[in-house]
């Protein structure tokens, strides 16, 4: 295939990305963006693949084989309430690929740059792998937080921020170390001390950053790995990858900054990590619980008319989804009015609640964004806060020393009765006490959120 | 230990302390239960009900008071005249009693039960705390009052309450006006407003406007810069001034309005005279006042306790047991608060009670301590939620200086531009033309990256995380582009990177397309 045929099939596969990417955007056209984007994909592979760079076939093809096997399998088997966990494992290969391209490129001297050009393109080099790098060993940090394998609690070094700059200065002196010694041909060791380096700051930067702001570092690991890509463009001076590497680069970026902004916190606070250890003395939560049993509960809900269920992270936990569905359906057939809140930062990924609900067929009509529903709470009988904290804790519009102060949140103690199923009277992942658990129109209905559930299904229905 | 429940003495009183389903729950706390015979017939509750859940049903009235170690009851022990004796003679050193006392109005009587030399639990002199209101059996009953006022309301109506367009004609709504919205008036507003009146309500504590306007009902502002709000929720008594206003507002209210229903109450006082007989006159004809305060002497200058008159055409209801005309419901509320209060008596859930007076709640209820009086309690720690909210806002105020830099925003803004510029210019100086035409395509990708992310529904982020990570899974060109390049360690370095990128193609593709397979309308 000439040169001219390939660029033209780059330029394909780029507008296909963009077209998926408004795709996704919304409802009606997500699933036309996903095949626009495989598409995409599918003629970037093949042109790459018939172009004059490429010969030799065997290793290639059982690579994309296995490679797309597995991906295939992972796909396939993943839990839905995995996903958030599947993504940042994802991600980390996308960091891994590229510093493994970026050493290939490095150890391939076949390319002819001289001067200036040369500088540029050993930078391109460095930079690539320092970003792949990152995003390599911080998406792994994150797949540990969201699994559970490793504590959701920040990680806090002393002199956390000094220790990033000394790490981010040693890197810039080691680049400038890279280039002097490449022009003679040499520079491995500063690039491997750099990959090291760069790897050790990918694991502070997510250990630093507590659960609760996991849905922000999901997202941008996977801006990251868009720069990665970008870099890697620069490097071999592929405008394709320069292209979708830009693209899923911002989208991450803006993501993450649509995230920070429901949560009312500033980005780089979020990234400089510590949520929780600042912001002083929080009022401690005061007063008695009221608990209820399942029979009570069901009688609130046969009594209520306006039902609110608002989802946290507690029912991906338990896979409640699908007892959340049946009773919701069932209340719909009493002629009750059901409906969703969804916090936008609810779960442990952006739209990790919707996801978990589609997968339970719960039409996404009935499902609200906070911003649509806030207001709705006064005219609500009873709220079922189901495994969630932080996201209706009332002393973030409350108590101004609290450290999640002026997060916008769910209001549903301003409605009639709420009740909260919780295992236990632990804090959220935020660490701060809910004095929402208190109020006096609230009642706790302890246990995991599916086996309560379930009795409650059974009462509703008997 | 042993729980008796007599029957009430008190001309007119239906309640009974305890019902079957209430029962059941105490005798799960460790309790023995009897009850005398015939106490819960007037709320409709025969005895059979008790015995079924297994009360012992006790023919006289002695062996009730006699043989138990509890006795609840609903009003004060009073002279039975039908056994010519007082009731708290009945009782004996070591008993305890549970009911409502009033030991403000009620000294004498106060004195002869810590004659008796027993423990006395007063469910009116129970805080007014959020942890209480499980028991606050005021609240309970004053609910109850301020619903059966609407329903007696409309007995003596003439009219609808709701408003109708029918083939014979039009019918307006009835007006309401509730004076008071505590309790017993916001209950009356949701009664009035179910029925489909036309409700304004007036409350000489700001606060409450909230709720008010909360139950779809007018609030009815006085122009006039006086708070009313007393200690405990309640109001206090206000200034001439303020009065003289407020009394102007009724009298051009009570020309339009159908039913008046007042609530007033200010605590150890004779109830505040709203409504005059002036004022009475104006209404309409066939109009209908429901006064809760006759009791304490009656809002309405014309009320006469526990009657029903007709005064310049306008019914006057002044039943001071509306609790009472509902015994049933009534007697399973007030049942319901006492049970939590056996339950906070009763820790070890073992049937002994413990009169724990550390404990706020039980210490207000405690009035006589074996045979001493402990009323009153010391003042109950109030939430002060006005001085937090002032409080909040210094904090805010405090914490507002710490954000503001210096420089003011749009200056910091050119600045961040111009610096952007020059990084750009800056590039552009000593960069060769082959890198600047792909930092080209890189900047108008990141726009249109933008442009298309901005309004992403985000009920679709999940979905689009993983299509960007399957899409950023392109980084499989830069691999494929090496794998054929000289030399082994590039083609085993490119050959993993292949593999890794596909994974990602693969799965992350896939994974969004069972994830929007889901989403369905």
């Amino acid at each position: 295939m000439s040169q001219g045929l390939v660029i033209m099939s780059y330029i394909v596969a780029s507008i296909l990305f963009i077209l998926s990417l408004s795709g996704l955007s919304n409802q009606e056209t997500a699933r036309k963006g996903n095949y626009y984007g495989m598409v995409g994909m599918l003629i970037a592979i093949l042109a790459t693949v018939m172009s004059d760079a490429v010969t030799s076939y065997t290793i290639l093809i059982f690579a994309l084989l296995i490679g797309g096997s597995i991906g295939v399998r992972a796909a396939l088997k993943v839990e839905m309430t995995q996903m958030p966990e599947l993504v940042a494992l994802m991600h980390s290969l996308v960091g891994l690929a590229a510093v493994l391209v970026g050493y290939a490129n490095f150890i391939d001297e076949s390319s002819a740059f001289t001067g200036i050009e040369k500088t540029i393109h050993e930078l391109e080099i460095y930079i690539g792998i320092l970003i792949g790098a990152i995003t390599f060993s911080g998406s792994i940090i994150a797949f540990g937080k969201l699994c559970g394998k490793i504590s959701g609690k920040p990680m806090l070094l002393p002199g956390r921020h000094l220790l990033n700059l000394i790490l981010l200065l040693i890197a810039v002196w080691l680049g400038d170390q890279f280039l002097i010694e490449a022009e003679t041909g040499g520079g491995v060791w500063p690039l491997i001390l750099m990959t090291v380096i760069a790897l050790a700051f990918g694991v502070h930067m997510v250990m630093a950053i507590g659960g609760a702001d996991m849905p922000v570092v999901v997202s941008m690991l996977n801006s990251y790995s868009g720069w990665a890509a970008a870099a890697t463009g620069f490097m071999l001076s592929n405008d394709l990858l320069i292209v979708t590497g830009a693209l899923v680069g911002s989208s991450g970026a803006i993501l993450s900054y649509i995230m920070c902004r429901a949560m009312n916190r500033h980005f780089l606070s979020v990234i400089a990590g510590g949520f929780g250890s600042s912001g002083g003395g929080s009022a401690e939560v005061e007063g008695e619980v009221q608990a209820i049993d399942v029979e009570e509960t069901v009688q609130l809900l046969h009594d209520a008319r306006n039902i609110m269920i608002i989802p946290g992270y507690g029912m991906a936990v338990a896979q409640a989804q699908h007892t959340v569905h049946e009773i919701s359906k069932f209340l719909v057939g009493q002629h009750k009015t059901v409906r969703f809140g969804i916090h936008p930062v609810a779960g442990r990924m952006p739209g990790h609640m919707n996801v978990l609900l589609a997968e339970a067929k719960v039409p996404y009509d009935i499902v609200f964004e906070m911003d649509e529903i806030n207001e709705d709470f006064p005219d609500v009988d009873i709220t079922i806060v189901i495994g969630a904290n932080d996201i209706v804790n009332p002393s973030a519009l409350e108590d101004p020393n609290s450290p999640i102060a002026g997060m916008p949140v769910l209001e549903c103690w301003k409605g009639g009765s709420t009740i909260v199923l919780k295992r236990s009277m632990a804090s959220g992942y935020a660490g701060v006490g809910n004095p929402l658990f208190v109020h006096d129109n609230t009642r706790m209905l302890f246990g995991d959120a599916n086996d309560s559930l379930q009795s409650v299904l059974k009462r509703l229905q008997g | 230990m042993k729980i008796g429940i007599p029957k009430e003495i008190h001309e007119g009183e239906k309640r009974v302390a305890t019902t079957p389903d209430v029962a059941t729950k105490i005798i799960k706390l460790g309790f023995e239960v009897s009850i005398e015979s015939g106490a819960g017939l007037a709320a409709d509750i025969p005895d059979k009900a008790y015995k079924d859940v297994g009360v012992k049903i006790l023919r006289s009235t002695q062996s009730v008071w006699k043989n138990s170690d509890i006795i609840m009851k609903v009003r004060a022990p009073e002279y039975n005249s039908e056994t010519e004796s007082h009731e708290a003679e009945l009782m004996k050193k070591g008993q305890h009693l549970i009911s409502f006392i009033w030991p403000a109005q009620n000294e004498a009587l106060m004195q002869q039960l810590a004659e008796q030399n027993i423990t006395v639990l007063a469910m009116d002199s129970i805080p007014r705390i959020s942890r209480a209101q499980k028991m606050d059996a005021l609240s309970s009953m004053a609910n109850i009052a301020g619903y059966r006022a609407i329903v007696e309301a409309a007995q003596h109506f003439g009219r609808f309450f709701t408003g109708q367009i029918t083939a014979a004609g039009k019918v307006p709504p009835a007006k309401v006006l509730v004076i008071g919205a505590g309790v017993a008036g916001l209950a009356a507003i949701g009664a009035a407003k179910s029925m489909g009146a036309v409700v304004r309500a007036f409350d000489t504590r700001p606060e409450v406007q909230e709720q008010i306007e909360s139950m779809d009902a007018e609030f009815l502002m006085l122009d006039f810069d006086e708070e009313g709000s007393g200690s405990g929720g309640y109001a206090k008594t206000m200034s001439k001034e303020f009065i003289k206003a407020e009394m102007a507002l009724f009298a051009e209210q009570a020309k339009e309005v159908d039913i008046i229903i007042t609530t007033a109450l200010i605590p150890g006082k004779p109830a505040p005279e709203l409504i005059t007989s002036a004022m009475v006159k104006s209404m309409k004809q066939g109009g209908v006042i429901v006064d809760l305060a006759a009791e304490q002497g009656g809002n309405c200058a014309l009320t006469e306790k526990d009657q029903v008159v007709v005064k310049e055409g306008v019914t006057i209801i002044g039943y001071s047991n509306l609790p009472s005309r509902l015994a049933n419901q009534s007697s399973q509320l007030y049942g319901t608060n006492l049970r939590h209060l056996l339950t906070d008596l009763c820790p070890e859930k073992d049937g002994q009670v413990q009169v724990n007076m550390e404990d706020e709640v039980i210490r207000g209820a405690t009035v006589i301590k074996e045979g001493k009086i402990t009323w009153p309690p010391p003042p109950p720690k109030l939430s002060a939620a006005a001085p937090d909210q002032t409080q909040a806002v210094e904090a805010n105020k405090a914490l507002a200086p710490v954000d503001e830099t210096a420089i003011p925003e749009p200056i910091k803004r050119v600045a961040l531009y111009a610096l952007a510029g020059f990084a750009f210019y800056g590039l552009g100086s000593v960069a060769p033309a082959s890198f600047m035409s792909h930092f080209t395509v890189f900047v108008l990708a990141c726009f249109v990256g933008y442009q298309v992310i901005w309004n992403v529904t985000p009920s679709l982020h999940t979905p689009l995380m993983s299509v960007t990570n399957a899409i950023s899974g392109i980084i499989v060109i830069g691999a494929l582009v090496q794998i054929s390049a000289p030399g082994a360690l590039i083609m085993i370095l490119s050959g993993l990177a292949v593999l890794a990128a596909s994974i990602n193609i693969a799965g992350g593709f896939l994974v969004t397309r069972r994830m929007l397979e889901m989403f369905r309308k």
